[in-house]
């Protein structure tokens, strides 16, 4: 059932657009992430949400109730802020206990709810300390305390993590998504890092330039990105020109050598495409499948857990790579050799051919730069 | 306290309390801090000469026209402190002492309530009108008080609201022309300690939690600014205590400064002796904002990455 709804929303500043014909049902207990670049809406969203920014036209209701209108402090909307924004001066306990004073709680109660919360992320004890006597994770672990004190409605989180390091934040992530499963609160997170709203998120909503590219379940959105934006932006993709040969078959020629496609645009027989095929995808030496191609080792990079190997393919220039795991029994291919790779007709997702953005036919998407 | 870094490379999934606070002994890392705190005791070495060197030469500034004073204060004999006896038997210095330290407490409670709101909000909503702010609050540096002064007379010696015509009246007048005073030091002090706080997240966070626009002023904001509001406040209370002409021309001669003034015209060391005093008060003052605002600096930073 709909617990969270916003239509038509849209927010502009000064002229500019800032979000556009936004629309999103989010059900009771989901878990979603607004996923893009910087400047793409999801935050000024996300403060719509909370009422810090009133929307210049549509409606936002929680629970059925129209809040497009109300004020932050009427929502029922708790909020974590990317700088934790606890009040330097009060205790943690007194940060936590903050809504619920005043919401006029008794003081019992306010103190048995912050036991609780102090339990529930990990810091039971130290209620008496002061926010600066923290670490950046543990303050941000108060933060959600003091958020899911009041009992929200809806829990928003704006890029809670992007201040701490790499392994607090993954082991916090952890602990959002089982505190929120824990207490099933309908939830909105807002991230530019496509891993976190992967690996968190029930649905994400990938946006761009203010609008919403593509809504869908994390495997959904990797798998079968619907725009090119998303293809793109979400994992690493290689965006290949090709030329269509025979629709109705999914026939494409693509760097003078022949291949199948499972899926994707409807193009006429000669018209240009792009064809987006994630590394991992494709497989080094040939399995005797569909598709197989030769082309010439250009590079090998060692990724830890995985070998990127870069080819090009016939005599245009038009590169590929493609990931294998790691494997200590492995010899990695030599650089200037000629291989074979293969991979499945459902690896491959035709795009029709952008104008703009113009395709990069030599490289893996720009996403890579995000690994 | 360990950093979220101060782990190391242990336990990277562990419980979350275990693997923040677990400190990994690091023998590069001990290194690495063995030479960062011998580089800044040699820092410390070479700072610390030019350092006391400017300290000595600027308190020697200050410190010998106070003790020209002082020694022209004692100058009295047999009883060398018989100024300063004599001032603290005056019933005259107490009363005007008393009537300025009102004055300025009153001047600092109605200036606080203007312009800590004001400067809240301009950072807060109107960000654009800072320069203008800025400058409306610089006018009693371009105004001289003399002028103020005549012109609140000019203006409430007539009309509706004859101010000037009675005692209480004066007194309204006098805390009015002060609140002005006032405005460049509070200002300054109050826009300086919102810049060292995320003004905008904390009320957005007392915001989402409920709060309405009072309590988040009183709970949050006041609170965060405690150092500066002392420091304004103290500023402002040495300026009343001190000043002379918009109390002369108001005819408030039982201000500390009038007092002082009358006092120079007619006795010769007293008003070394009070002038002293009313120096040591000073220092008192800036030593309860440095007691007060202890410990509060650590605290007022503390909102995480920006």
């Amino acid at each position: 059932m709909t617990f969270l709804e916003l239509e038509g929303v849209r927010k502009t500043f000064a002229g500019t657009v800032a979000v556009e014909n936004f629309d999103l049902a989010a059900d009771a207990g989901e878990f979603v992430s607004f996923l893009g670049p910087s400047g793409c809406g999801k935050t000024t969203t996300l403060r719509m949400i909370a009422g810090f920014e009133l929307p210049s036209a549509g409606s936002i209701r929680i629970d059925g109730n129209d809040v497009t209108n109300r004020p932050p402090n009427r929502r029922n909307v708790g909020m974590v802020f990317q700088s934790y924004a606890l009040f330097p001066n009060m205790t943690v306990a007194d940060n936590i206990g903050f809504g619920m004073k005043v919401r006029g709680k008794p003081r019992d109660q306010i103190k048995s709810k912050v036991d609780e919360l102090l339990d529930l992320i990990h810091l039971g004890g130290r209620g008496d300390r002061f926010p600066w006597q923290l670490s950046g994770g543990q303050q941000q672990r108060v933060a959600l305390a003091r958020a899911l004190a009041i009992e929200p409605q809806v829990l928003l989180l704006d890029e809670p993590l992007s201040a701490l390091d790499a392994k607090i934040r993954v082991a916090l992530r952890h602990q959002i998504r089982s505190i929120q499963r824990q207490l099933g609160i309908t939830t909105v997170y807002v991230t530019h890092d496509q891993e976190e709203a992967l690996s968190l998120s029930d649905r994400v909503v990938v946006m761009s330039e203010g609008r919403i590219e593509q809504i869908g379940a994390p495997a959904d959105i990797y798998n079968f990105p619907a725009t090119r934006f998303v293809a793109s932006f979400v994992g690493t993709l290689n965006l290949l020109e090709a030329r269509v040969v025979d629709a109705s078959a999914g026939r494409l020629s693509l760097a003078g050598q022949e291949i199948r496609a499972g899926r994707g645009a409807e193009a006429e027989n000669g018209s240009p495409v792009t064809v987006a095929i994630r590394p991992e995808g494709i497989e080094l030496g040939s399995n005797g499948g569909t598709n197989q191609l030769t082309g010439t080792v250009e590079d090998v990079s060692f990724l830890g857990s995985i070998v990127r190997t870069r080819l090009r393919l016939g005599a245009e220039g038009t590169t590929l790579s493609l990931d294998t795991f790691n494997d200590p029994n492995l010899t990695a291919p030599a650089i200037d050799s000629t291989v074979t790779i293969s991979f499945p007709p459902e690896a491959c997702l035709v795009l029709a051919s952008a104008a703009a953005p113009p395709p990069r036919t030599d490289a893996v998407s720009a996403a890579e730069a995000l690994l | 306290m360990s950093g979220p870094s101060g782990g190391g490379s242990q336990a990277p999934f562990g419980p979350m309390g275990v693997m923040e606070n677990e400190p990994g002994f690091n023998p590069d890392r001990v290194r690495v801090d063995a030479v960062a705190r011998a580089a800044r005791r040699e820092r410390r070495a070479f700072g610390a000469w030019w350092a006391w060197l400017i300290f000595i030469l600027g308190a020697l500034y200050f410190i010998v026209p106070l003790l020209g004073v002082f020694f022209h204060s004692i100058r009295t004999r047999p009883d060398i402190f018989l100024a300063y006896r004599q001032v603290f038997a005056d019933p005259a210095f107490l009363r005007g002492l008393g009537y300025s330290f009102t004055a300025g407490v009153i001047t600092v409670v109605v200036s606080l309530l203007i312009i800590v709101p004001t400067a809240y909000w301009v950072r807060l909503r109107v960000p654009r009108l800072r320069p203008l702010v800025e400058f409306v609050t610089l006018m009693p540096f371009v105004i001289p008080p003399v002028v103020l002064a005549f012109g609140l007379i000019r203006i409430y010696s007539q009309g509706p609201v004859r101010l000037a015509a009675t005692d209480t009246g004066l007194n309204v007048m006098l805390i009015g022309a002060y609140v002005v005073l006032s405005f460049p030091y509070m200002y300054r002090a109050v826009d300086t300690g919102l810049a060292a706080i995320d003004v905008r997240t904390l009320t957005e966070a007392a915001q989402s939690l409920g709060s309405g626009w009072t309590r988040i002023l009183a709970r949050v904001i006041f609170p965060n600014l405690r150092t500066s509001l002392l420091s304004g406040a103290f500023l402002t209370l040495a300026i009343v205590i001190g000043e002379y002409t918009i109390a002369q021309v108001l005819a408030r001669t039982m201000a500390f400064a009038p007092y002082l003034s009358l006092l120079g015209r007619n006795q010769p060391y007293q008003p070394a002796a009070v002038s002293l005093i009313s120096f040591g008060l000073t220092w008192l003052a800036m030593i309860l904002i440095a007691f007060l605002g202890r410990g509060s600096r650590a605290r007022v930073q503390v909102t995480g990455a920006r």
